[in-house]
């Protein structure tokens, strides 16, 4: 059994950047050296609130970038939308703020050893870390599109620089203010086929998830997901982020988002028994 | 090194440091262990194991509160075997002292977890949820009736024999505290572990339903530190020679010595280690500073001191 929460640490981060982009922040990071073992997929758990806070546990956000910078040495890019009272003290945080920090954790996304045809699928913030990915398959040489969708224009997640690791960006609201009208999952049948996808990669609402997976169940295409469940501890000891996943062999168990996810295969949650027991 | 004698007994268990994991909050050990090494604490108490593996409640599972938070796990586990198989073996490579926490739907389950364990090396004590406030039958909270309590405590004690110490689990949720765990004691606990979570609710105002999959929770953290305090004090006061395992909102060395001042013997830390994975290594060496800051020479001069300052 590989070490749980192997490279995993707790570190006194300094908030380095906070820029609000739409109905998001940009929240960059020094986490110095732990920058090197941070890779797409992985997550962070962060403090909130400060010492007299009656707010006790961390809150989670998947790390979207990783960058070394020659100004302060390694740093996260997280995409954090201000919707709860932890999320907002976040993004209220100015420059300079120490932030109590334990990352990576988590698991990644598998990367092809060959490079395949790829399609992303981003809903709402959770495109943020596709982005990152993006950079690390078109490095593979894999062809990378992708798909964004959220119910309102102001809730795409899609920086200029990111689209530059990208061979085709396409973008779907529900109320059709920003590119088609229409959920994100209605394309990528057709996309599959027209452009000969191996490996679809995809983070955002688990309804979402579930819909590319009804899309993919059946077919020679991989479904990586980074599933969602709310979460106390981020490090596998509270039991509370779990989701039903078969093993391969028939035998279903409730295993933790946190350590044995975020990403997981698509193909082996129970999807219809998310939410509900064994 | 610290001039302060920093260890405690429980029952005839010697431990170097009063600061142990609280069960359910730590699974087996192996998640903290990147973050402390498990032989620098008092204990790891396992979080409680059943016979047969169990999948446990639906999600949601959990809820911040002010202060708190509601937990509704219901007991997801391994099993017995698998513990025993993969667990413990484990615990014992990385020198790590270990309480085992067992928790049984029946009478006879508790029986059969202890003759499973009888034989296991490597063990401390054995912990004997009988208060674990997730599950379906409220009726089978043993610790909720004093009868069932003393007939699980007796039916591990029998099985067991003399020589590995019972900590018995106990709910804050009753009446009469205190009659139960003389109850459990005269059954044959040679210790307590004093609180378990306190039940409760959250109810979503989106769906305007209960939030949580098992619509009630266990609550726990600072929210419920003054609950887990009186506990301790009344039953201490009670039973001062009957060791006490204090726990409940835990977060620095300042609470785990108001738990020993209540007549705690040690401390186990839950909820603290969700928000800081390094809360049992910070709050252990708080509190020996604490000790050492107000001239205590060992921890057993501390336990129980806010009774005997009442009687002078």
């Amino acid at each position: 059994m590989a070490q749980i929460n192997r490279s995993a640490q707790q570190i006194n981060a300094t908030l380095v950047g906070n820029k609000r982009v739409g109905q998001y922040h940009q929240l960059i990071i020094n986490i110095g050296d732990a920058a090197d073992h941070c890779k797409p997929g992985n997550f962070v758990a962060i403090n909130v609130g400060g010492d007299s806070s009656r707010m006790i546990l961390r809150r989670a956000f998947a790390i979207s970038r990783i960058s070394s910078s020659s100004t302060f040495g390694g740093t996260m890019e997280l995409i954090v939308a201000p919707h709860g009272a932890g999320s907002k003290w976040l993004c209220a945080q100015s420059e300079g703020t120490i932030l109590d920090v334990v990352a990576p954790l988590g698991t990644a996304f598998g990367i092809p050893t060959e490079p395949v045809q790829v399609l992303l699928v981003g809903g709402g913030y959770g495109s943020a870390p596709l982005f990152g990915l993006a950079e690390v398959l078109n490095a593979r040489g894999c062809r990378v599109d992708m798909l964004l969708g959220a119910s309102t224009a102001a809730k795409i997640y899609a920086p200029m620089e990111g689209k530059r690791a990208v061979n085709s960006l396409r973008i779907y609201t529900e109320d059709g203010t920003m590119g088609q009208m229409g959920r994100v999952s209605e394309p990528i049948k057709a996309l599959i086929e027209d452009l000969n996808i191996a490996v679809i990669y995809s983070c955002g609402p688990m309804a979402m998830l579930s819909a590319i997976n009804a899309i993919t169940s059946g077919t020679e295409v991989v479904h990586q997901c980074a599933v969602e469940e709310s979460m106390a501890c981020g490090i596998g000891i509270c039991m509370t982020c779990v989701l039903p996943v078969n093993d391969g062999a028939g035998n279903v168990s409730m295993l933790r988002s946190c350590i044995d996810g975020p990403v997981m295969d698509g193909s082996l949650v129970e999807w219809d028994s998310v939410g509900r027991g064994l | 090194m610290s001039a302060v004698d920093f260890s405690t007994i429980i029952g005839n268990a010697w431990f170097p440091t009063p600061v142990f994991t609280a069960s359910g909050c730590a699974s087996s050990g192996r998640e903290l262990a990147q973050f402390l090494p498990l032989h620098d604490i008092g204990a790891v108490v396992t979080k409680s194991v059943m016979s047969k593996a169990r999948a446990g409640r639906p999600t949601p599972r959990m809820a911040e509160t002010p202060s708190g938070m509601l937990n509704s796990i219901g007991l997801q586990g391994p099993g017995i075997d698998a513990f025993i198989a993969k667990d413990i073996p484990y615990l014992v490579s990385q020198k790590a002292r270990i309480i085992v926490s067992i928790a049984g739907e029946t009478v006879e389950e508790y029986s059969t977890l202890a003759r499973k364990l009888r034989s296991v090396s490597g063990i401390s004590a054995i912990e004997v949820n009988i208060s674990c406030p997730n599950v379906e039958n409220r009726g089978l909270v043993f610790a909720c009736d004093p009868e069932a309590s003393r007939r699980v405590i007796d039916g591990v004690r029998r099985t067991i024999g003399g020589e590995l110490p019972i900590i018995a689990k106990l709910s804050p949720d009753v009446t009469d505290l205190t009659s139960i765990a003389q109850g459990v004691v005269d059954a044959g606990a040679d210790a307590l572990a004093l609180i378990n979570t306190v039940l409760g609710m959250v109810i979503n105002l989106d769906t305007m339903r209960p939030h949580l999959g098992g619509k009630t929770g266990g609550l726990s953290g600072p929210a419920i530190r003054p609950i887990a305090v009186r506990a301790i004090y009344q039953v201490h006061a009670a039973m001062p020679k009957i060791p006490i395992l204090g726990m409940g909102g835990v977060s620095n060395g300042r609470d785990a010595l108001e738990m020993i001042a209540a007549g705690a013997s040690g401390v186990s830390i839950g909820t603290a280690s969700f928000g800081n994975p390094l809360a049992l290594i910070s709050i252990q060496n708080e509190l020996k500073d604490l000790l050492q800051a107000k001239g205590f020479l060992s921890l057993r001069d501390a336990i129980g001191f806010a009774h005997r300052v009442e009687q002078e």
